[in-house]
């Protein structure tokens, strides 16, 4: 097991712990870099998909690992922000000025919902959320004359200065680019006051109250920065679907949102990473197991929410740390490792905790 | 003024539904405190056995109507007694995502094994009206607001009068104190969770006639939750109230006003609800103590 052992300031102000985790994150990088000279076109759409769904992972991420609201809403996010862009690029306005704008104008509806909403607690902001959620599915649906209503709307494909970015590599690269930045500003975030107080929140909103934190306003901040990423991941989004269509955005994506956070694991930016890469997997999975499945099995649209269900469910009960929290466990064990014990993470035994206080 | 009359009866019609599937939420909640995301579902895999036995198998209305609830409950114990028991005492936002979790599973279930297809249901009462002064009431939704007042009387007296209704009510208040009293709340909490499913098929069924039945029904249950919240959760004339409530709202913003509205209407009350009273119409004021 390794100990680091710091001598210098600067290794506190650091963002990684130690020089293996530069080496191994650089080949990572490299390894990115260098994808699309190996990758055929198709999977490396599906890597792009997988980029741009960390990038909304991180937002929810933020506000349910991280400031632990329940957020059912994110989808209602994402569709702003995939709406925004495709009406802005339309009426011509350049890719570089549409992206951010379409992110801030997501993130400034998050904040103008999140002040009345986060009044309310537990699964009062779940179901809140869902009306949000709801309400705004049928915006897009029935403003016909910017979304398109029913029919959909095409997106235009982004081009930045003559450029266009609407090849695999390129799409990829933008992708790649967004994925590493937004984790990097998010994980340096989480580490200023705000994000402090976010923790502080979500671990006991009472001591934080009492030890002066405005509840108000940093809850409202994290929906704010949760639906900016979200809005971000729409934009993105909506160049990967080229045609939008309203239940694109609908109850089903803001569930997927949440189950990318808790089987990558709750509360770690990691797992905001292994949460992408489980959502999009499992259908690329499913569909080449499907020529081992007898016809009547694999011809079943059902079989992917089920399986997801499923997987779900199985997580909670058994893993609520999720794939990152199992990774530690699977690092700690090799690194001390003949003396692993069974208690090591061990949950406490809990009782119920009423949330009705009289 | 007849046509007011007329659309707000089928609008308490429609309501009466809302009405009884928030009361499953309800008494979910009340009970262990789990929000069951589940329970639009509960109420479609309950239709559609129903639905099965009587069309398909050639049964007796009522008679496959008590196997349909009987099934369902049995069901819903079991869901307690092997899944949601396991996540007590976990924070909120575990049991949230186990419903919905769960409702993906039966969901996908029922398509498996029913498919796509939406279907109808003939009830023993569906063919004549009645008439007053040039209103006219359908059978069908009578049945719809007799089927919801008898079932809700009924278990008014259970819970009100009967040692198992007195044993849960406990339950539900102080789970600990009743340990101690000897009451088997686990045991109860899975009777709980039976009868809610037996409520939601209840519920299914009778909203057969007016809507199909196919895979794609639970989704009445996000209206279900706007009527548990106007009424304040956890109160049980409050969720059928709300409902009512819920139901008229969407049938006049469906008349007066176009259909985005409708569609909009309940969440739109279910958002002004948690804004403005979050406490419902029934639900006692709560104030935090530390």
């Amino acid at each position: 097991m390794r100990y680091v052992f710091k001598t210098r300031y600067e290794q506190d102000l650091s963002l990684t712990r130690h020089g293996g985790d530069v080496f191994w994150y650089s080949i990572l990088l490299i390894g990115a870099a260098f994808l699309p000279l190996v990758m055929g076109s198709y999977q490396l759409g599906e890597l792009s998909l997988l980029l741009i769904w960390v990038i909304g992972g991180l937002g929810t991420m933020i506000v349910v690992g991280y400031s632990g609201q329940i957020s059912l809403g994110q989808a209602a996010f994402i569709g702003l922000g995939a709406y925004a862009h495709a009406v802005m690029l339309k009426i011509g306005i350049p890719f570089l000025l549409s992206l951010p704008a379409s992110a801030l104008l997501a993130g400034a509806m998050g904040l103008a919902i999140g002040m009345p909403l986060t009044r309310l607690h537990g699964i009062y902001l779940a179901i809140g959320t869902l009306a949000f959620a709801s309400v705004a599915e049928q915006i897009f649906a029935h403003w016909e004359g910017v979304t398109g209503g029913l029919r959909g709307m095409a997106v235009q494909p982004p081009e930045i200065m003559g450029l266009k970015l609407d090849s695999g590599p390129s799409f990829y690269y933008l992708c790649l680019a967004l994925a590493i930045a937004c984790p990097l500003g998010v994980i340096n975030w989480l580490r200023s006051p705000t994000g402090r107080a976010l923790i502080a929140i979500r671990d006991s909103e009472i001591a934080a109250k009492s030890m002066g934190v405005n509840i108000v306003y940093y809850k409202a901040v994290a929906f704010s920065a949760s639906a900016f990423l979200s809005g971000l991941m729409g934009a993105l989004l909506a160049h990967k679907i080229s045609y939008l269509a309203p239940e694109t955005f609908g109850p089903l994506l803001s569930i997927q949102m949440l189950m990318l956070v808790v089987v990558g694991g709750l509360g770690a930016v990691h797992g905001a990473y292994f949460g992408a890469a489980f959502i999009v997997m499992l259908p690329v999975a499913i569909s080449a197991a499907k020529q081992f499945m007898p016809q009547s099995i694999s011809q079943q649209p059902a079989i992917e929410p089920g399986l997801f269900g499923i997987i779900l469910v199985l997580f909670i009960i058994f893993e609520p740390t999720g794939m990152y929290g199992r990774w530690q466990k699977i690092k700690y064990f090799f690194a001390v490792f003949p003396l692993y014990k069974v208690a090591s993470f061990r949950r406490q035994k809990t009782y119920m905790r009423t949330e009705r206080l009289k | 003024m007849i046509e007011t009359i007329q659309f707000t009866i089928n609008g308490i019609a429609v309501g009466c539904i809302y009405g009884l599937v928030a009361l499953g939420f309800v008494l979910i909640y009340k009970a262990g405190e789990v929000v069951n995301f589940a329970q639009g579902d509960m109420m479609m895999l309950g239709a559609m056995l129903a639905v099965t036995l009587i069309v398909t198998y050639k049964l007796d209305y009522w008679l496959g109507l008590a196997i349909a609830i009987a099934l369902m409950m049995a069901l819903g114990a079991l869901i307690d007694a092997t899944v949601v028991r396991r996540i007590v005492g976990f924070p909120q936002f575990s049991t949230v995502m186990l419903t919905l979790g769960l409702g993906f599973i039966l969901r996908s279930a029922a398509s498996f094994v029913w498919g796509p297809d939406a279907r109808t249901l003939d009830t023993p009462f569906s063919a004549g009206v009645w008439r007053f002064m040039g209103v006219t009431v359908s059978h069908t939704y009578a049945s719809l607001i007799i089927g919801t007042f008898a079932l809700c009387a009924v278990l008014f007296v259970v819970f009100k009068y009967t040692r198992i209704g007195n044993a849960m009510q406990a339950a539900s208040e102080n789970q600990l104190a009743a340990y101690y009293m000897g009451i088997p709340v686990k045991a109860y909490l899975s009777l709980v969770w039976a009868i809610s499913a037996g409520v939601s098929t209840c519920a299914g069924v009778l909203l057969a006639p007016v809507a199909l039945v196919d895979v794609n029904m639970g989704s009445i249950g996000l209206k279900a939750f706007a009527a548990a919240v106007v009424g304040g959760f956890g109160s049980i004339p409050g969720a059928l109230v709300g409902g009512i409530v819920i139901g008229l709202v969407e049938m006049y913003a469906g008349i007066k006003l176009d259909t985005a509205w409708r569609d909009a209407s309940p969440y739109l009350v279910l958002l002004a609800v948690l804004l403005l009273m979050p406490q419902g119409i029934f639900g006692s004021s709560i104030r935090k103590k530390v």
